[in-house]
Protein backbone atom coordinates (compact mmCIF):
# COMPACT_ATOMS: atom_id res chain seq x y z
CA UNK A 1 0.00 0.00 0.00
CA UNK A 2 2.93 2.52 0.93
CA UNK A 3 4.38 1.49 -2.19
CA UNK A 4 1.07 3.16 -4.21
CA UNK A 5 1.52 6.14 -2.55
CA UNK A 6 4.94 6.60 -2.55
CA UNK A 7 4.66 5.95 -6.62
CA UNK A 8 1.94 8.71 -6.80
CA UNK A 9 4.04 10.89 -4.66
CA UNK A 10 6.95 10.74 -7.42
CA UNK A 11 5.43 10.41 -10.21
CA UNK A 12 3.30 13.94 -9.17
CA UNK A 13 7.30 15.32 -8.00
CA UNK A 14 8.42 14.30 -11.32
CA UNK A 15 5.54 16.02 -13.32
CA UNK A 16 6.11 19.21 -11.14
CA UNK A 17 9.37 18.95 -12.42
CA UNK A 18 8.74 18.56 -16.13
CA UNK A 19 6.34 21.96 -15.60
CA UNK A 20 9.15 23.56 -13.70
CA UNK A 21 11.64 22.22 -16.51
CA UNK A 22 9.44 23.94 -19.07
CA UNK A 23 8.60 27.46 -17.31
CA UNK A 24 12.47 27.84 -16.59
CA UNK A 25 13.60 31.35 -16.60
CA UNK A 26 16.87 30.69 -17.26
CA UNK A 27 18.98 27.50 -18.07
CA UNK A 28 20.36 26.31 -15.10
CA UNK A 29 16.98 26.23 -13.58
CA UNK A 30 15.95 24.14 -16.59
CA UNK A 31 18.75 21.80 -15.75
CA UNK A 32 18.38 21.58 -12.34
CA UNK A 33 14.73 20.78 -12.45
CA UNK A 34 14.98 18.00 -15.16
CA UNK A 35 17.58 16.68 -13.08
CA UNK A 36 15.19 16.29 -10.40
CA UNK A 37 12.62 14.82 -12.63
CA UNK A 38 14.78 12.30 -13.59
CA UNK A 39 15.74 10.90 -10.16
CA UNK A 40 12.39 11.66 -9.50
CA UNK A 41 11.42 8.91 -12.47
CA UNK A 42 14.08 6.71 -11.72
CA UNK A 43 13.07 6.47 -7.85
CA UNK A 44 9.92 5.31 -9.34
CA UNK A 45 10.99 2.53 -11.94
CA UNK A 46 13.14 1.04 -8.83
CA UNK A 47 9.80 1.31 -6.95
CA UNK A 48 7.33 0.01 -9.54
CA UNK A 49 9.81 -3.43 -9.77
CA UNK A 50 9.49 -3.88 -6.42
CA UNK A 51 5.58 -3.36 -6.05
CA UNK A 52 4.06 -6.59 -5.26
CA UNK A 53 7.37 -8.37 -4.31
CA UNK A 54 7.86 -9.63 -0.73
CA UNK A 55 9.57 -7.59 1.62
CA UNK A 56 11.89 -8.93 3.20
CA UNK A 57 12.55 -7.48 6.77
CA UNK A 58 15.98 -5.88 7.56
CA UNK A 59 17.56 -8.19 10.03
CA UNK A 60 17.69 -6.28 13.22
CA UNK A 61 21.10 -8.29 14.47
CA UNK A 62 22.69 -7.22 12.15
CA UNK A 63 24.42 -3.50 11.34
CA UNK A 64 23.30 -1.25 8.13
CA UNK A 65 26.45 -1.67 6.29
CA UNK A 66 25.25 -1.32 2.66
CA UNK A 67 24.80 2.89 2.81
CA UNK A 68 28.42 2.90 4.48
CA UNK A 69 29.44 1.09 1.58
CA UNK A 70 27.97 3.38 -0.80
CA UNK A 71 29.11 6.18 1.16
CA UNK A 72 33.01 4.79 1.15
CA UNK A 73 32.89 4.46 -3.03
CA UNK A 74 31.22 8.35 -3.18
CA UNK A 75 33.83 9.83 -1.05
CA UNK A 76 36.37 7.97 -3.27
CA UNK A 77 34.74 9.19 -6.11
CA UNK A 78 33.75 12.23 -5.41
CA UNK A 79 37.25 13.33 -3.94
CA UNK A 80 39.18 12.48 -6.94
CA UNK A 81 36.26 14.57 -9.06
CA UNK A 82 37.07 17.30 -6.46
CA UNK A 83 40.98 17.00 -6.82
CA UNK A 84 41.04 16.68 -10.60
CA UNK A 85 39.11 20.13 -10.54
CA UNK A 86 41.36 22.12 -8.26
CA UNK A 87 44.54 21.04 -10.20
CA UNK A 88 42.85 22.59 -13.19
CA UNK A 89 42.13 25.75 -11.76
CA UNK A 90 45.43 25.36 -10.00
CA UNK A 91 47.14 25.74 -13.39
CA UNK A 92 44.20 27.77 -14.64
CA UNK A 93 45.66 30.45 -12.14
CA UNK A 94 48.80 30.02 -13.59
CA UNK A 95 48.71 29.68 -17.37
CA UNK A 96 45.43 31.60 -18.05
CA UNK A 97 45.33 29.64 -21.39
CA UNK A 98 43.71 27.36 -20.12
CA UNK A 99 40.52 29.49 -19.64
CA UNK A 100 39.35 28.74 -23.18
CA UNK A 101 37.42 30.40 -25.22
CA UNK A 102 35.01 28.10 -26.22
CA UNK A 103 34.78 27.13 -23.34
CA UNK A 104 34.02 30.66 -21.73
CA UNK A 105 30.71 30.89 -19.20
CA UNK A 106 31.24 26.93 -18.59
CA UNK A 107 34.50 26.36 -17.71
CA UNK A 108 36.09 28.79 -16.89
CA UNK A 109 38.23 29.91 -13.17
CA UNK A 110 35.17 31.79 -11.79
CA UNK A 111 32.63 29.25 -12.75
CA UNK A 112 34.84 26.11 -11.76
CA UNK A 113 36.38 27.53 -8.39
CA UNK A 114 33.04 26.73 -6.18
CA UNK A 115 32.97 23.69 -8.21
CA UNK A 116 36.11 22.56 -6.69
CA UNK A 117 35.64 24.24 -2.72
CA UNK A 118 32.72 22.25 -3.15
CA UNK A 119 33.48 18.98 -4.30
CA UNK A 120 36.24 18.95 -1.66
CA UNK A 121 34.19 20.03 1.06
CA UNK A 122 30.63 18.70 0.66
CA UNK A 123 30.94 16.08 -1.82
CA UNK A 124 33.92 14.52 -0.47
CA UNK A 125 33.85 15.25 3.45
CA UNK A 126 30.25 15.50 3.51
CA UNK A 127 29.88 11.72 2.53
CA UNK A 128 32.94 10.91 4.32
CA UNK A 129 31.47 12.12 7.57
CA UNK A 130 28.01 10.93 6.34
CA UNK A 131 29.42 7.51 5.84
CA UNK A 132 31.56 7.24 8.53
CA UNK A 133 29.10 8.78 11.18
CA UNK A 134 26.50 5.95 10.24
CA UNK A 135 29.25 3.16 10.66
CA UNK A 136 30.52 4.50 14.01
CA UNK A 137 27.29 5.64 15.77
CA UNK A 138 26.13 1.98 14.93
CA UNK A 139 29.16 0.24 16.70
CA UNK A 140 29.49 2.67 19.51
CA UNK A 141 25.84 2.04 20.34
CA UNK A 142 26.15 -1.36 19.76
CA UNK A 143 22.79 -0.91 17.60
CA UNK A 144 21.37 -1.03 14.31
CA UNK A 145 20.49 2.21 12.25
CA UNK A 146 17.09 3.76 13.19
CA UNK A 147 14.34 4.34 10.66
CA UNK A 148 15.10 1.65 7.85
CA UNK A 149 16.15 2.81 4.56
CA UNK A 150 15.95 6.48 5.23
CA UNK A 151 19.46 5.92 5.66
CA UNK A 152 19.53 5.51 1.95
CA UNK A 153 17.02 8.09 1.26
CA UNK A 154 20.22 10.39 3.11
CA UNK A 155 22.80 9.16 0.66
CA UNK A 156 20.73 9.40 -2.45
CA UNK A 157 19.54 12.60 -1.37
CA UNK A 158 23.08 14.19 -0.62
CA UNK A 159 23.83 12.86 -4.15
CA UNK A 160 21.45 14.72 -5.83
CA UNK A 161 22.56 17.97 -3.82
CA UNK A 162 25.47 17.49 -5.02
CA UNK A 163 24.53 17.20 -8.64
CA UNK A 164 22.17 19.83 -8.61
CA UNK A 165 24.58 21.98 -6.96
CA UNK A 166 27.25 21.35 -9.24
CA UNK A 167 25.82 21.93 -11.99
CA UNK A 168 23.94 24.84 -11.18
CA UNK A 169 27.71 26.53 -11.09
CA UNK A 170 28.93 25.44 -14.33
CA UNK A 171 25.88 27.08 -15.73
CA UNK A 172 25.96 30.07 -13.65
CA UNK A 173 23.24 29.45 -10.49
CA UNK A 174 25.17 30.78 -7.49
CA UNK A 175 23.99 33.25 -4.58
CA UNK A 176 27.99 34.34 -3.92
CA UNK A 177 27.98 33.16 -0.59
CA UNK A 178 31.69 31.46 -0.32
CA UNK A 179 30.65 27.35 -0.04
CA UNK A 180 26.96 28.56 0.58
CA UNK A 181 26.90 29.00 -3.42
CA UNK A 182 24.04 26.65 -3.89
CA UNK A 183 20.83 28.97 -4.79
CA UNK A 184 17.31 28.61 -2.63
CA UNK A 185 15.80 25.77 -3.99
CA UNK A 186 18.79 23.67 -3.69
CA UNK A 187 19.08 24.66 0.05
CA UNK A 188 15.56 24.00 0.66
CA UNK A 189 16.29 20.11 -0.79
CA UNK A 190 19.61 20.22 1.44
CA UNK A 191 17.28 20.98 4.61
CA UNK A 192 14.85 17.58 3.85
CA UNK A 193 17.99 15.52 3.47
CA UNK A 194 19.70 16.97 6.52
CA UNK A 195 16.63 16.89 9.16
CA UNK A 196 16.49 13.34 8.05
CA UNK A 197 20.27 12.50 8.71
CA UNK A 198 19.74 13.97 11.79
CA UNK A 199 16.59 11.89 12.81
CA UNK A 200 18.50 8.67 11.69
CA UNK A 201 21.74 10.05 13.72
CA UNK A 202 18.96 10.81 16.93
CA UNK A 203 17.28 7.92 16.29
CA UNK A 204 19.97 5.86 16.68
CA UNK A 205 21.35 7.41 19.90
CA UNK A 206 18.29 6.81 21.59
CA UNK A 207 18.02 3.22 21.00
CA UNK A 208 21.76 2.24 21.69
CA UNK A 209 22.74 -0.75 24.17
CA UNK A 210 25.47 1.33 25.53
CA UNK A 211 24.70 3.47 28.26
CA UNK A 212 26.88 6.01 27.52
CA UNK A 213 27.34 8.23 24.02
CA UNK A 214 30.93 7.42 22.98
CA UNK A 215 32.92 10.84 22.28
CA UNK A 216 32.66 10.64 18.54
CA UNK A 217 29.12 10.44 18.58
CA UNK A 218 29.07 14.11 20.90
CA UNK A 219 31.59 15.39 17.66
CA UNK A 220 29.22 14.06 14.61
CA UNK A 221 26.08 15.11 16.52
CA UNK A 222 26.93 18.57 17.23
CA UNK A 223 28.38 18.69 13.73
CA UNK A 224 24.54 17.85 12.35
CA UNK A 225 22.98 20.38 14.43
CA UNK A 226 24.97 23.11 13.88
CA UNK A 227 25.53 23.09 9.95
CA UNK A 228 21.56 22.62 10.06
CA UNK A 229 21.59 26.01 12.02
CA UNK A 230 24.29 27.61 10.19
CA UNK A 231 22.84 25.96 7.12
CA UNK A 232 19.15 27.78 7.63
CA UNK A 233 20.02 31.23 9.11
CA UNK A 234 22.64 31.79 6.05
CA UNK A 235 20.63 30.83 3.55
CA UNK A 236 17.70 33.18 4.54
CA UNK A 237 16.35 34.11 0.89
CA UNK A 238 13.16 35.09 -1.29
CA UNK A 239 13.36 33.54 -4.87
CA UNK A 240 12.82 35.91 -7.57
CA UNK A 241 10.50 33.48 -9.19
CA UNK A 242 9.23 29.60 -8.38
CA UNK A 243 10.36 29.50 -12.15
CA UNK A 244 14.19 30.51 -11.56
CA UNK A 245 17.23 30.38 -9.59
CA UNK A 246 17.94 33.82 -8.62
CA UNK A 247 17.14 34.99 -4.94
CA UNK A 248 17.85 37.90 -3.12
CA UNK A 249 19.46 37.43 0.72
CA UNK A 250 17.07 38.97 3.27
CA UNK A 251 20.14 40.67 5.27
CA UNK A 252 21.87 43.06 3.41
CA UNK A 253 25.52 45.15 3.88
CA UNK A 254 27.15 44.32 7.01
CA UNK A 255 24.34 41.82 8.69
CA UNK A 256 24.97 39.64 5.55
CA UNK A 257 28.04 39.78 5.43
CA UNK A 258 28.33 38.66 9.42
CA UNK A 259 26.23 36.41 9.15
CA UNK A 260 28.00 34.84 6.11
CA UNK A 261 31.03 34.42 8.02
CA UNK A 262 29.74 33.17 11.15
CA UNK A 263 28.02 30.39 8.51
CA UNK A 264 31.34 30.08 6.98
CA UNK A 265 33.91 29.96 9.59
CA UNK A 266 31.48 27.47 11.75
CA UNK A 267 31.56 25.77 8.66
CA UNK A 268 35.30 24.96 8.98
CA UNK A 269 34.72 24.67 12.75
CA UNK A 270 31.79 22.19 13.14
CA UNK A 271 31.78 20.57 9.43
CA UNK A 272 35.56 20.42 8.61
CA UNK A 273 36.55 19.98 12.53
CA UNK A 274 34.11 18.45 14.88
CA UNK A 275 32.46 16.16 12.37
CA UNK A 276 36.57 15.41 11.65
CA UNK A 277 37.19 15.05 15.58
CA UNK A 278 34.45 12.48 15.46
CA UNK A 279 36.67 10.22 12.92
CA UNK A 280 39.75 10.86 15.01
CA UNK A 281 38.46 9.55 18.05
CA UNK A 282 36.78 6.39 16.71
CA UNK A 283 39.26 5.51 13.94
CA UNK A 284 42.44 6.37 15.65
CA UNK A 285 41.98 4.13 18.64
CA UNK A 286 40.52 1.52 16.38
CA UNK A 287 44.03 1.64 14.15
CA UNK A 288 46.37 1.70 17.18
CA UNK A 289 44.18 -0.85 18.94
CA UNK A 290 44.00 0.96 22.50
CA UNK A 291 41.56 3.63 23.34
CA UNK A 292 41.92 7.42 23.47
CA UNK A 293 44.61 8.29 25.32
CA UNK A 294 42.24 10.66 27.95
CA UNK A 295 38.68 10.37 28.07
CA UNK A 296 38.32 13.22 30.41
CA UNK A 297 40.16 15.66 28.25
CA UNK A 298 38.43 14.37 25.39
CA UNK A 299 34.69 15.70 26.91
CA UNK A 300 36.58 19.22 28.03
CA UNK A 301 38.30 19.33 24.57
CA UNK A 302 34.11 18.75 23.07
CA UNK A 303 32.72 21.04 25.05
CA UNK A 304 35.64 24.30 24.86
CA UNK A 305 35.48 23.48 20.64
CA UNK A 306 32.05 23.91 20.17
CA UNK A 307 31.90 27.08 23.13
CA UNK A 308 34.56 28.57 21.17
CA UNK A 309 34.13 28.24 17.59
CA UNK A 310 31.25 29.87 17.14
CA UNK A 311 32.13 33.09 17.80
CA UNK A 312 35.29 33.14 16.05
CA UNK A 313 33.94 34.08 12.62
CA UNK A 314 34.33 38.08 12.55
CA UNK A 315 38.00 37.60 11.89
CA UNK A 316 37.23 37.09 8.37
CA UNK A 317 36.29 40.88 8.63
CA UNK A 318 39.07 43.27 9.86
CA UNK A 319 39.67 46.10 8.45
CA UNK A 320 35.55 46.76 7.13
CA UNK A 321 32.00 47.84 7.86
CA UNK A 322 32.05 45.71 11.09
CA UNK A 323 32.30 46.84 14.17
CA UNK A 324 35.99 47.01 15.59
CA UNK A 325 34.30 45.25 19.02
CA UNK A 326 32.52 42.52 16.95
CA UNK A 327 36.19 42.08 15.52
CA UNK A 328 38.28 41.92 18.05
CA UNK A 329 35.45 39.37 19.62
CA UNK A 330 36.07 37.00 17.06
CA UNK A 331 39.83 37.18 17.04
CA UNK A 332 40.38 36.94 20.71
CA UNK A 333 38.28 33.64 20.60
CA UNK A 334 40.29 32.45 17.74
CA UNK A 335 43.16 32.95 20.02
CA UNK A 336 41.37 31.46 22.41
CA UNK A 337 40.83 27.99 20.13
CA UNK A 338 44.34 27.34 20.36
CA UNK A 339 43.79 25.68 23.54
CA UNK A 340 40.80 23.11 22.88
CA UNK A 341 42.49 22.34 19.52
CA UNK A 342 45.84 21.58 20.50
CA UNK A 343 44.14 19.68 23.64
CA UNK A 344 42.34 17.40 21.02
CA UNK A 345 45.17 16.63 19.20
CA UNK A 346 47.90 15.77 22.06
CA UNK A 347 45.05 13.62 22.60
CA UNK A 348 44.91 11.87 19.51
CA UNK A 349 48.72 11.86 19.24
CA UNK A 350 49.21 10.87 22.74
CA UNK A 351 46.48 7.31 21.91
CA UNK A 352 49.50 6.20 20.06
CA UNK A 353 51.81 6.32 23.54
CA UNK A 354 53.37 2.99 23.75
CA UNK A 355 52.48 2.05 20.21
CA UNK A 356 55.08 4.38 18.35
CA UNK A 357 56.15 1.21 16.91
CA UNK A 358 53.44 1.15 14.71
CA UNK A 359 54.34 4.12 12.52
CA UNK A 360 57.41 1.74 11.10
CA UNK A 361 55.36 -0.84 9.89
CA UNK A 362 51.35 0.62 9.41
CA UNK A 363 51.22 3.34 6.78
CA UNK A 364 47.91 3.71 7.96
CA UNK A 365 48.34 4.76 11.45
CA UNK A 366 51.24 7.25 10.11
CA UNK A 367 48.18 8.70 7.66
CA UNK A 368 46.54 9.39 10.90
CA UNK A 369 49.09 10.78 12.76
CA UNK A 370 50.32 13.06 10.13
CA UNK A 371 46.40 13.95 9.89
CA UNK A 372 46.38 14.80 13.66
CA UNK A 373 50.02 17.00 12.99
CA UNK A 374 48.67 18.70 10.66
CA UNK A 375 45.17 19.75 12.58
CA UNK A 376 48.13 21.04 15.33
CA UNK A 377 49.52 22.95 12.95
CA UNK A 378 46.90 24.81 10.84
CA UNK A 379 44.54 25.33 14.48
CA UNK A 380 48.32 27.39 15.29
CA UNK A 381 48.28 29.18 12.21
CA UNK A 382 44.63 30.07 11.91
CA UNK A 383 44.21 31.93 15.12
CA UNK A 384 47.83 33.56 14.41
CA UNK A 385 46.51 35.21 11.00
CA UNK A 386 43.04 35.88 13.04
CA UNK A 387 44.91 38.44 14.55
CA UNK A 388 44.58 41.93 12.99
CA UNK A 389 47.75 43.05 12.57
CA UNK A 390 48.69 39.81 10.69
CA UNK A 391 45.60 39.79 9.01
CA UNK A 392 45.98 43.27 7.53
CA UNK A 393 49.32 41.45 5.68
CA UNK A 394 47.88 38.24 5.13
CA UNK A 395 44.06 38.52 4.16
CA UNK A 396 43.11 38.33 0.20
CA UNK A 397 46.48 37.05 -0.36
CA UNK A 398 47.68 33.24 -0.43
CA UNK A 399 48.65 32.34 2.55
CA UNK A 400 44.89 31.95 3.35
CA UNK A 401 44.68 29.56 0.29
CA UNK A 402 47.79 28.02 1.64
CA UNK A 403 46.34 27.64 5.16
CA UNK A 404 42.96 26.59 3.89
CA UNK A 405 44.99 23.80 2.35
CA UNK A 406 47.00 22.47 5.32
CA UNK A 407 43.64 21.86 7.14
CA UNK A 408 41.89 20.53 3.93
CA UNK A 409 44.20 18.33 2.38
CA UNK A 410 46.53 17.33 5.77
CA UNK A 411 44.43 17.24 8.40
CA UNK A 412 40.43 16.60 6.03
CA UNK A 413 41.79 14.63 3.52
CA UNK A 414 44.76 12.43 5.60
CA UNK A 415 42.33 11.00 7.85
CA UNK A 416 39.62 10.35 5.59
CA UNK A 417 42.49 8.34 3.40
CA UNK A 418 43.26 6.26 6.71
CA UNK A 419 39.21 5.73 7.44
CA UNK A 420 38.61 4.62 4.21
CA UNK A 421 41.95 2.18 4.52
CA UNK A 422 40.20 0.98 7.74
CA UNK A 423 36.63 0.72 6.57
CA UNK A 424 37.02 -1.20 3.05
CA UNK A 425 38.19 -4.33 4.59
CA UNK A 426 35.81 -4.16 7.05
CA UNK A 427 32.73 -3.46 5.15
CA UNK A 428 33.56 -5.96 2.16
CA UNK A 429 34.64 -8.56 4.71
CA UNK A 430 38.21 -9.00 3.57
CA UNK A 431 41.70 -9.70 5.61
CA UNK A 432 43.64 -6.66 4.50
CA UNK A 433 44.63 -4.49 1.74
CA UNK A 434 45.58 -5.56 -1.17
CA UNK A 435 48.82 -3.29 -0.99
CA UNK A 436 50.19 -1.70 1.67
CA UNK A 437 53.22 -0.08 -0.04
CA UNK A 438 50.72 1.63 -2.33
CA UNK A 439 49.51 2.92 0.93
CA UNK A 440 52.83 4.23 1.49
CA UNK A 441 53.10 5.41 -1.99
CA UNK A 442 49.82 7.39 -1.72
CA UNK A 443 50.90 8.72 1.64
CA UNK A 444 54.46 10.27 0.54
CA UNK A 445 52.49 11.81 -3.03
CA UNK A 446 50.15 12.97 -0.52
CA UNK A 447 52.63 14.23 1.79
CA UNK A 448 54.80 15.55 -0.21
CA UNK A 449 52.05 17.63 -2.47
CA UNK A 450 50.73 19.37 1.01
CA UNK A 451 54.25 20.40 1.24
CA UNK A 452 54.99 21.81 -1.81
CA UNK A 453 51.48 23.66 -1.89
CA UNK A 454 52.08 25.09 1.56
CA UNK A 455 55.12 26.38 1.18
CA UNK A 456 54.72 28.01 -2.30
CA UNK A 457 51.41 29.57 -1.09
CA UNK A 458 53.53 31.27 2.17
CA UNK A 459 56.06 32.62 -0.34
CA UNK A 460 53.48 33.99 -2.87
CA UNK A 461 50.89 35.24 0.19
CA UNK A 462 54.02 37.57 2.31
CA UNK A 463 55.56 38.21 -1.25
CA UNK A 464 52.26 39.93 -2.25
CA UNK A 465 50.90 41.47 0.58
CA UNK A 466 54.58 43.29 1.49
CA UNK A 467 53.98 43.72 -2.35
CA UNK A 468 50.63 45.82 -1.66
CA UNK A 469 51.91 47.66 0.91
CA UNK A 470 55.34 48.85 -0.11
CA UNK A 471 55.42 52.86 -0.83
CA UNK A 472 58.34 54.63 -1.86
CA UNK A 473 59.89 57.71 -0.27
CA UNK A 474 57.05 60.01 -1.33
CA UNK A 475 54.40 57.80 -0.15
CA UNK A 476 53.31 56.41 -3.82
CA UNK A 477 52.66 52.87 -3.86
CA UNK A 478 55.57 51.01 -5.91
CA UNK A 479 53.75 47.79 -7.41
CA UNK A 480 50.58 47.56 -10.02
CA UNK A 481 48.67 44.56 -8.85
CA UNK A 482 49.54 43.18 -12.06
CA UNK A 483 53.28 43.36 -11.18
CA UNK A 484 52.55 40.99 -7.87
CA UNK A 485 50.04 38.47 -10.73
CA UNK A 486 53.30 38.25 -12.31
CA UNK A 487 56.13 37.48 -9.69
CA UNK A 488 53.28 34.63 -8.48
CA UNK A 489 53.98 33.12 -11.64
CA UNK A 490 56.81 30.00 -10.16
CA UNK A 491 55.02 29.36 -7.08
CA UNK A 492 51.56 28.82 -9.08
CA UNK A 493 53.18 26.40 -11.09
CA UNK A 494 54.54 24.84 -7.80
CA UNK A 495 51.26 24.90 -6.48
CA UNK A 496 49.30 22.67 -9.30
CA UNK A 497 52.28 20.46 -8.97
CA UNK A 498 51.99 20.03 -5.14
CA UNK A 499 48.07 19.25 -6.37
CA UNK A 500 49.06 17.06 -9.23
CA UNK A 501 51.09 14.87 -6.13
CA UNK A 502 48.10 14.58 -4.16
CA UNK A 503 45.60 14.16 -7.21
CA UNK A 504 48.12 11.16 -8.48
CA UNK A 505 47.82 9.73 -4.33
CA UNK A 506 44.08 9.28 -4.23
CA UNK A 507 44.00 7.37 -7.72
CA UNK A 508 46.35 5.01 -6.19
CA UNK A 509 44.20 4.83 -3.63
CA UNK A 510 41.27 4.11 -5.94
CA UNK A 511 43.00 1.65 -7.26
CA UNK A 512 44.19 -0.19 -3.90
CA UNK A 513 40.75 -0.06 -2.54
CA UNK A 514 38.97 -1.19 -5.54
CA UNK A 515 41.57 -4.27 -5.71
CA UNK A 516 40.93 -5.09 -2.05
CA UNK A 517 37.60 -5.80 -3.13
CA UNK A 518 38.59 -7.65 -6.44
CA UNK A 519 41.97 -9.71 -4.54
CA UNK A 520 41.61 -9.43 -1.32
CA UNK A 521 40.95 -12.60 0.93
CA UNK A 522 37.74 -13.02 2.01
CA UNK A 523 37.77 -13.13 5.74
CA UNK A 524 37.01 -16.76 6.60
CA UNK A 525 33.69 -17.67 8.32
CA UNK A 526 34.28 -17.85 12.31
CA UNK A 527 31.33 -19.91 12.95
CA UNK A 528 32.41 -22.08 15.73
CA UNK A 529 31.68 -21.13 19.65
CA UNK A 530 34.01 -19.17 21.11
CA UNK A 531 34.92 -19.47 24.88
CA UNK A 532 33.50 -17.55 27.11
CA UNK A 533 36.16 -14.51 27.84
CA UNK B 1 14.08 49.27 25.96
CA UNK B 2 14.34 48.25 22.11
CA UNK B 3 15.03 44.61 21.18
CA UNK B 4 18.93 44.59 20.76
CA UNK B 5 19.68 46.66 23.70
CA UNK B 6 18.23 44.34 25.81
CA UNK B 7 19.23 41.21 23.97
CA UNK B 8 22.99 43.25 24.31
CA UNK B 9 22.90 43.50 28.30
CA UNK B 10 21.54 39.82 28.84
CA UNK B 11 24.03 39.02 26.33
CA UNK B 12 26.58 40.58 28.49
CA UNK B 13 25.49 39.72 31.70
CA UNK B 14 23.28 37.11 32.55
CA UNK B 15 24.06 34.61 29.61
CA UNK B 16 27.61 35.52 30.28
CA UNK B 17 27.52 34.53 33.60
CA UNK B 18 25.32 31.17 32.90
CA UNK B 19 27.49 29.87 30.17
CA UNK B 20 30.36 30.24 32.12
CA UNK B 21 29.04 27.96 34.72
CA UNK B 22 27.92 25.70 32.64
CA UNK B 23 31.59 25.52 31.66
CA UNK B 24 33.03 25.34 34.79
CA UNK B 25 30.30 22.87 35.78
CA UNK B 26 31.32 20.48 33.28
CA UNK B 27 34.56 20.59 34.26
CA UNK B 28 34.39 19.55 37.93
CA UNK B 29 31.98 17.09 36.88
CA UNK B 30 34.51 15.61 34.33
CA UNK B 31 36.66 15.62 37.62
CA UNK B 32 35.14 14.01 40.22
CA UNK B 33 35.60 11.24 42.33
CA UNK B 34 35.49 7.88 40.35
CA UNK B 35 35.06 9.28 36.92
CA UNK B 36 38.79 7.64 36.12
CA UNK B 37 37.11 4.28 36.37
CA UNK B 38 33.78 5.21 34.37
CA UNK B 39 36.16 6.66 32.13
CA UNK B 40 38.25 4.09 31.32
CA UNK B 41 35.18 1.56 30.49
CA UNK B 42 33.42 4.03 28.70
CA UNK B 43 36.99 4.77 26.29
CA UNK B 44 36.45 1.02 25.40
CA UNK B 45 33.26 1.26 23.88
CA UNK B 46 34.92 1.23 20.30
CA UNK B 47 36.59 -2.46 21.26
CA UNK B 48 33.08 -4.18 21.93
CA UNK B 49 30.42 -4.25 19.09
CA UNK B 50 32.49 -4.56 16.28
CA UNK B 51 30.74 -6.96 14.09
CA UNK B 52 26.97 -7.05 15.30
CA UNK B 53 24.26 -5.14 17.29
CA UNK B 54 23.91 -6.24 21.21
CA UNK B 55 21.00 -8.69 21.37
CA UNK B 56 20.27 -7.85 24.66
CA UNK B 57 16.87 -5.74 24.56
CA UNK B 58 16.78 -5.01 28.73
CA UNK B 59 18.38 -1.88 27.97
CA UNK B 60 21.30 -3.16 30.36
CA UNK B 61 24.93 -1.89 28.67
CA UNK B 62 26.23 -5.74 27.47
CA UNK B 63 30.33 -6.31 28.01
CA UNK B 64 31.35 -8.56 25.62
Amino acid sequence: MSNYIKLIVLGLVALMALIAAGNARDLAYQVNALTAALAAVAYFLYTLRRTGEPVVAADQTQYMDGVVRAGVIATALWGVVGFLVGVIIAFQLAFPQLNFDWAQGYANFGRLRPLHTSAVIFAFGGNALIGTSFYVVQRTSAARLWGGNLAWFVFWGYQLFIVLAATGYLLGATQSKEYAEPEWYVDLWLTVIWLSYLAVFIGTLVKRKEKHIYVANWFYLSFIITVAMLHVVNNLSIPVSVFGSKSVQVFSGVQDAMTQWWYGHNAVGFFLTAGFLGMMYYFVPKQAERPVYSYKLSIIHFWALIFIYIWAGPHHLHYTALPDWASTLGMVFSIVLWMPSWGGMINGLMTLSGAWDKLRTDPIIRMMVISVGFYGMSTFEGPMMSIRAVNSLSHYTDWTIGHVHSGALGWNGMITFGALYFLVPKLWNRERLYSLSLVSWHFWLATIGIILYAASMWVTGIMEGLMWREVDANGFLVNSFADTVAAKFPMYVVRGTGGLLFLSGAIIMCYNLYMTVKRSPAVEATNVTVPAE
Amino acid sequence: MDTYSFLREFADSWMLVALFAFFVGMILWVMRPGSRKTYRDVANIPFRHEDKPAVDDSGEPKEA
